[in-house]
């Protein structure tokens, strides 16, 4: 309790834009970047970089951490974090792969990654939402652990799919429309993500706890079962990108997913969700993604090496993050 | 008094400061003398704490100027303040609890050497200076998290005295302290200003400002109504000061029967340690009651234990006669509570979001098909709600945050009429909003009792509760001291009981 002041009157703010309008801009000044990106792209290396080939390896390379993001973006929104993502990709990828997983065939694979994703999820959300863990310090432990465990199941060793229906859905025959399978799924996880976000109670409930965990309990919210919920649901985008990266590299390994968590915290700050929580947007995620999938492109077509790539990478979350700053202060004026 | 015949050492002289939409200190004057006590007295809101931030260098006069030993200065910063040999032990204390007690005492001028800290300079430093206050056993290598509050309070001294202090502002420093140590504060007072310290004292306590002080100065709305008063001013004298109002609020009438129906709520031996004790009240739909008490009398946590958002250590809360989960936000929404929090933008607002979704944010449930919401079912009931209390502006998507105070209240009330709430709880309804807008709220409030609701409602200003209440509980320190219709009642009376603990009249 404080003293009663008449200090605490309200400030008058009447030039303010509705928000959604704001993130729009944002948006489309990530899509400018991206227009750049693919403008260079195809000055630098015409004949490759524009090839349908390439595009669809683009494309296909963003589906896997770009399903992992869509469930980011929606922890970073309630104010959470979630730093185990690639190892949770690592170890449904792993356990989704043993040889007696794969007994069961493709639906075997499927349900496995899927079912390790949420169960790590699960655990997660009931350490931060009802162990009073702190995100950070929960997920920090669940990706040392989970780490860990691929390796104990795999010893080290790469374990090769040998289930054609599984191996069938990387193969140009099998897309649709010239589109690779992999990035049809990330498509409709886009689509399922924006729909939850902005669309259902779950969604509106993910950004009020975000937004004030403190007043969104004291409207009724059941805060500590919406938290749950958000780290199953991360898990589960993990589960179902672990099943793509199965797909796409025909074998599971330990080592998958290192360093996903970084780049999917990374897209969804670009895209401009906010960090501190109460404000996500999904379209700016996916395109945070495709930034960075297409630098990394532009990168090796033109035989840089990754250490440029990272101070690329770095530079532009900076600026993103710089420009992030002067709209808020401009929303704020 | 003698120390009122010195050349003062701090002259404020039209002290003006304006917060938007509120005129906080309007031309508030006060001197103070070497080694003189000079009480600050007034209501909540009559402007002793911006005075106080003003003196430390927190807030920057609008007009006024400030003069010290005989020149004028200016405070531009706190530690311009402290330089000048100002210090201010804050009601909330300022210490830091993860570091040691000399850490927190030197915190800003540590000694120290090419930048490395003299941790046992530091520490002989702090232990001379807890002796000189009578607390030796005070170790200073001990963490701050393992002090008592009023071990803590003479800490926060002892960071005082660790200036070369000329003047100590103390606010409400009594207010964590038992009597005996409130003895030895007095000890301390009378060591300081036998040293021609000089003490500016915030007190609720008109006893110990009898029994410390030289002078009194009284606050209210932001004036000084009395300037320099001898401290032995009889109680009723100032007491009348403080409340005596120029602003005339508009209460709506009160129903001519007051109702007879069976109560909605009830409220039986409700307890949390060290907050309040055996709380017991009834309410009637249709009925407005009301309870009174200072910052500090636990009129906030009976509210929000009621509501479920702290967690009784015993009694109950019965809904229609059944008993409600304790500490379940959820299952007192689902009974027909609703909560009006007392900071209404930490508490109670979406401040990224628009009005809709602050309306709707408790009724999310009943606008969704299988968690699909209808988002024009959504908006249409919001919007209703919304005009039946005549939210301005009228625009279901503007941002809550550009709306005035009273707008943004009226969001949070029309969340729960929304709900279709029968108990509002309402904590410190008109904080932050404007005297024009309040009448408005006030009548908003009365005319949601006589469509049934039933209000219980906290509030820091006495005439408020007086005059919208149909029942008024008087609350001190943590218990309930009289209940009686706000008719019987009259502001000098209940201050008497916030104050003294028993009826003067």
């Amino acid at each position: 309790m404080t003293l009663t002041t008449p200090a605490k009157a309200p400030a008058e703010e009447s030039r303010w834009r509705a928000l959604g309008v704001r993130a729009d801009v944002r948006n489309l000044s990530l899509l400018g970047v991206l227009a750049v990106l693919v403008t260079v792209g195809g000055l630098t290396r015409p004949a490759e970089f524009l090839a349908t080939s390439n595009l669809q390896l683009v494309l296909t390379q963003a589906s896997v951490i770009g399903v992992v993001t869509v469930g980011m973006t929606f922890v970073i929104t309630s104010g959470g974090i979630d730093l185990s993502v690639g190892a949770i990709v690592a170890l449904a990828s792993v356990w989704a792969t043993t040889l007696a997983t794969q007994e069961f065939g493709f639906a075997g694979i499927l349900f496995t990654a899927v079912i390790v994703g949420v169960g790590c999820g699960l655990v997660n959300g009931v350490l931060i939402a009802y162990g009073g863990m702190v995100p950070f310090i929960a997920t920090l432990a669940m990706l040392a652990s989970a780490r860990g465990l691929a390796l104990q199941i795999t010893d080290g060793r790469t374990q090769i799919v040998t289930v054609d229906a599984v191996l069938d859905l990387g193969v140009p025959d099998a897309y649709v429309l010239g589109i690779p399978p992999l990035v049809l799924v990330f498509a409709a996880v886009t689509a399922a993500g924006w729909l939850l976000l902005n669309r259902t109670t779950f969604g509106r409930r993910t950004v009020a706890v975000g937004g004030n965990p403190e007043a969104a309990r004291l409207a009724g919210i059941d805060v500590r079962r919406q938290r749950l919920l958000l780290y199953v649901l991360s898990g589960l985008c993990c589960g179902i990108a672990a099943f793509l990266l199965i797909v796409l590299a025909g074998s599971g390994q330990n080592t998958n997913g290192n360093l996903y968590e970084l780049d999917a915290i990374a897209a969804a700050i670009i895209g401009g969700t906010l960090l501190s929580g109460g404000r996500g947007t999904i379209v700016g995620s996916v395109l945070g993604v495709l930034v960075f999938t297409t630098i990394t492109n532009i990168f090796a077509l033109n035989n840089l090496q990754s250490d440029v790539q990272q101070i690329a990478k770095g530079a532009i979350i900076v600026a993103a993050v710089l420009v992030q700053r002067r709209s808020a202060r401009d929303g704020d004026s | 008094m003698a120390p009122a015949q010195q050349p003062p050492l701090l002259t404020m002289s039209g002290i003006t400061k304006s917060f938007p939409g509120v005129r906080a200190l309007d031309g508030v004057d006060l001197d103070v003398a070497p080694g003189e006590v000079h009480c600050l007295l007034g209501q909540n809101g009559a402007g002793k704490s911006t005075l106080i931030k003003v003196l430390a260098g927190a807030h920057q006069p609008d007009a006024g100027h400030i003069t010290w030993n005989g020149e004028t200065v200016r405070l531009r910063t706190p530690s311009a303040a402290v330089r000048l040999g100002i210090a201010t032990i804050y009601q909330e204390l300022d210490l830091v609890e993860g570091l040691s007690v000399a850490e927190n005492v030197h915190l800003g001028h540590e000694p120290s050497t090419a930048g490395f800290v003299k941790g046992r300079a530091a520490r002989t430093a702090t232990a001379a200076l807890l002796a000189r206050l009578g607390h030796p056993e005070i170790d200073p290598a001990r963490h701050l998290r393992e002090l008592s509050a009023a071990q803590r309070q003479i800490v926060s001294m002892a960071r005082a005295l660790s200036h070369d202090v000329r003047l100590i502002v103390m606010d409400e420093p009594s207010a964590a302290l038992d009597p005996d140590e409130v003895a030895n504060l007095f000890r301390i007072v009378a060591d300081l200003t036998a040293d021609g310290v000089a003490v500016v004292y915030i007190s609720h306590r008109l006893e110990e400002i009898r029994r410390i002080g030289d002078r009194v100065t009284v606050l209210k709305d932001g004036r000084a109504v009395a300037r320099g008063l001898p401290a032995t001013t009889p109680t009723r004298d100032v007491v009348a000061l403080m409340t005596g109002r120029d602003l005339p609020y508009v209460f709506p009438d009160r129903p001519a029967h007051p109702p007879t129906t069976a109560p909605v709520l009830q409220v039986q031996g409700l307890t949390r340690q060290g907050e309040f004790e055996d709380i017991d009240l009834e309410l009637r739909p249709g009925e407005i009651v009301g309870l009174a008490g200072l910052v500090g009398s636990g009129r906030s946590e009976i509210l929000e234990t009621v509501y479920g958002a702290r967690r009784p250590t015993a009694g109950r809360v019965l809904v229609d006669g059944r008993p409600l989960r304790p500490g379940s936000v959820p299952a007192a929404v689902r009974a027909g509570l609703g909560l009006a929090p007392e900071e209404r933008k930490a508490q109670g607002l979406l401040l990224l979001e628009s009005v809709t979704s602050n309306v709707s944010v408790s009724t999310l449930a009943r606008f969704s098909r299988g968690g699909w919401l209808d988002r024009t079912a959504e908006r249409q009931a919001a919007r209703a709600a919304t005009r039946t209390l005549s939210l301005r502006p009228d625009r279901p998507e503007a941002p809550v945050r550009t709306l005035s105070g009273g707008n943004q209240q009226k969001a949070v009330l029309a969340r729960w009429l929304l709900r279709g709430c029968r108990v509002l709880l309402l904590d410190e309804p008109t904080r932050g909003v404007d005297v024009g807008a309040r009448a408005e709220l006030y009548a908003v409030i009365r005319r949601l009792a006589d469509e049934g609701l039933a209000v219980l409602l906290v509030s820091s200003e006495v005439p408020e509760v007086l005059g919208l209440a149909d029942r008024v509980l008087v609350l001190r320190e943590g218990r309930v001291v009289h209940t009686a219709p706000a008719r019987d009642l009259d502001e000098h009376r209940v201050l008497d009981l916030v104050m003294e603990g028993s009826p003067t009249a």
